[in-house]
């Protein structure tokens, strides 16, 4: 498969991550090289394989339902890169 | 101060009184002053530890310390402490503060562990060499002009120059033993499930285990039995009982097993000689001494890398979804609307090699590729995981060399992601086939520098593994 630019910025957009001109070049090389390393998957036979999605046997562990606070509002905004001390701040997003 | 090898001898000369904690960590961070050209600690908890240290001798002059005091721990830079920084080798998590602290690292701090540091990796984990660091990269103590192997490579890197005894790192492809055999250390990947992942920065969920990376077996086994075990916290912990896996060392008695080694592995192209040779008469001393060696086929060899990619950056990419500059982390000052918050942030945030894994994992879960490539991946990984199994059912063991060559040189691979990749080629397939593995200092190269021999056992049979391990080194 070959990669180009149009799927290069469809990625970007999906992965929300932007690139210069520059980068975008690097990127397309770079893709298609690792593309063509994991296509070598194509070749292995997997007819009626199912796949495997789960890697531990257990399900269900259940625990009391019991209310807590582990963390309080402060802690959780502590780390935000802007916040007014009971909310993340984000630039506007509704027109007026 | 001595050059303990075990933490028995430690505690043995604390019980005695001839040292103290505090001359421990005294020690430790002089060296780690004096190894500052090796980049290991991206911060080190100087007044922190003197002040456990302190606590710790008060306990053990009182006679109630833990069953770790006189561990002194480096924690690698994707494992969380409470109060204490964390970025997982990222801008991105510049100046992030954790929360809590990860299940593993807090049963250890439980039996008066004392963490000296939070060491250097590769970005998110994602590297074999600990150049994706946005820290600079570490260098091997062996040989600084070479890497000490990734992503945990300045974890093993610090237990090798003698920073710390010891440093818990994670594996995901193969991050703890690689590293451990490019630096002559013992790295342990535990069964998938078997360490509780909570606090673990998540790279790729199905493959990511916290492994400790030692000296000696016996640490490995006391760290392990302290740390393993279901965790509420953590609902892919695995519930199966966690023998005493030190206790089951001292009463072994020299078992015989029967280890299987891999015909495509010894016979592939990138395999050192050196490494190849020495394989092979480790094999030999197994049979002489009344083991059981049988040559196996494994025809998957070729197809692990590629899956392990497919799957570890399908994961990747969700799990890294988190980072979008408004809940924690980096946001980029030229932001003005909330599009531009998410995007520009990630963008200048996170570094190439990330980066290209997001978009790699993007494309193969994206709509008219995810059958191809993803599910795809993941019946191979059913294949690999069986095709183990099968062969572990006759065998105890799966033996292979830990990493094709010895330490690379800085900057040597770091144009070709391929060639990096293939570096964990033998590591990888216990990740994911979720068996336990891990890797032994097997001797010297030519070139000075140390490699590393890989066993692989059954899931959840640590114990085995352990006390094999331990036959080997003993040696």
């Amino acid at each position: 498969m070959q990669i180009n630019d149009e799927l290069i910025d469809h990625l970007a957009k999906l992965s929300k991550l932007n690139f210069s001109e520059g980068e975008k070049e690097k990127m397309k090389h770079d893709f298609q090289q690792m593309l063509d390393f994991v296509d070598k998957l194509q070749e292995v036979n997997t007819d009626d394989v199912e796949p495997l999605i789960h890697m531990t046997k257990t399900v269900n562990q259940f625990r009391p339902d019991q209310p807590a606070q582990p963390f309080t509002q402060e802690e959780v905004v502590k780390n935000a890169p802007d916040h007014d001390g009971e909310h993340f701040k984000v630039p506007k997003v509704v027109k007026k | 101060m001595k050059n303990y090898e075990t933490l028995a001898e430690i505690q043995q000369d604390l019980s005695t009184g001839s040292i103290q904690c505090k001359d421990l960590v005294d020690f430790y961070l002089k060296r780690i002053h004096s190894a500052q050209n090796l980049n290991l600690f991206l911060e080190v908890y100087e007044e922190e530890a003197r002040l456990r240290a302190a606590e710790i001798d008060q306990k053990i002059s009182q006679g109630t310390q833990g069953k770790l005091a006189g561990l002194v721990l480096g924690v690698k830079d994707v494992i969380c402490y409470q109060g204490h920084g964390l970025t997982a080798g990222s801008k991105i998590l510049a100046g992030f503060e954790s929360m809590f602290t990860a299940t593993a690292l807090q049963r250890l701090l439980d039996e008066d562990a004392i963490v000296i540091g939070r060491q250097n990796c590769d970005e998110f984990a994602m590297g074999s060499s600990n150049e994706n660091s946005a820290y600079g990269p570490a260098r091997n103590p062996v040989d600084p002009e070479r890497v000490p192997g990734g992503s945990s490579g300045a974890s093993a890197a610090s237990v090798k120059a003698g920073l710390c005894h010891a440093a818990l790192g994670s594996d995901t492809g193969g991050s703890v033993r690689q590293p451990s055999g490019f630096c002559g250390t013992i790295g342990f990947k535990p069964t998938y499930g078997r360490v509780s992942r909570w606090g673990l920065i998540a790279y790729a969920s199905s493959f990511d285990q916290i492994g400790p990376i030692t000296r000696s077996v016996e640490d490995t086994a006391r760290i392990m039995e302290i740390m393993a075990g279901p965790d509420q916290l953590d609902n892919t912990a695995a519930v199966e009982e966690v023998p005493a896996y030190s206790q089951a060392l001292k009463e072994d008695s020299g078992k015989t097993y029967t280890i299987a080694y891999i015909r495509e592995a010894l016979e592939s192209p990138g395999l050192d000689p050196e490494i190849k040779q020495a394989t092979q008469d480790l094999i030999q001393r197994f049979k002489d001494e009344g083991h059981t060696v049988k040559m196996v086929d494994f025809p998957y060899l070729d197809y692990v890398v590629p899956c392990y990619y497919v799957l570890t950056t399908a994961e990747a990419s969700s799990n890294l979804s988190r980072y979008d500059g408004v809940h924690y982390g980096y946001r980029s000052p030229k932001a003005q609307t909330l599009e531009e918050v998410y995007t520009m942030s990630r963008s200048e945030g996170f570094g190439e090699e990330v980066k290209r894994r997001i978009m790699l994992g993007t494309f193969v879960l994206s709509a008219g590729y995810y059958d191809a490539y993803y599910t795809k991946a993941m019946k191979v990984r059913s294949l690999i995981q069986q095709e183990t199994l099968e062969i572990l059912k006759d065998c105890d063991f799966i033996l292979t060399p830990t990493a094709p060559t010895p330490a690379f040189k800085l900057g040597e691979k770091a144009n070709d992601p391929i060639e990096m990749f293939l570096s964990d080629i033998y590591t990888v397939h216990a990740n994911l086939a979720g068996v336990p593995a891990i890797s032994l200092p097997l001797g010297e190269h030519s070139s000075g520098l140390p490699f590393g021999i890989q066993l692989m056992g059954r899931a959840f049979d640590e114990e085995n593994l352990l006390n094999f391990s331990s036959q080997i080194v003993k040696k």
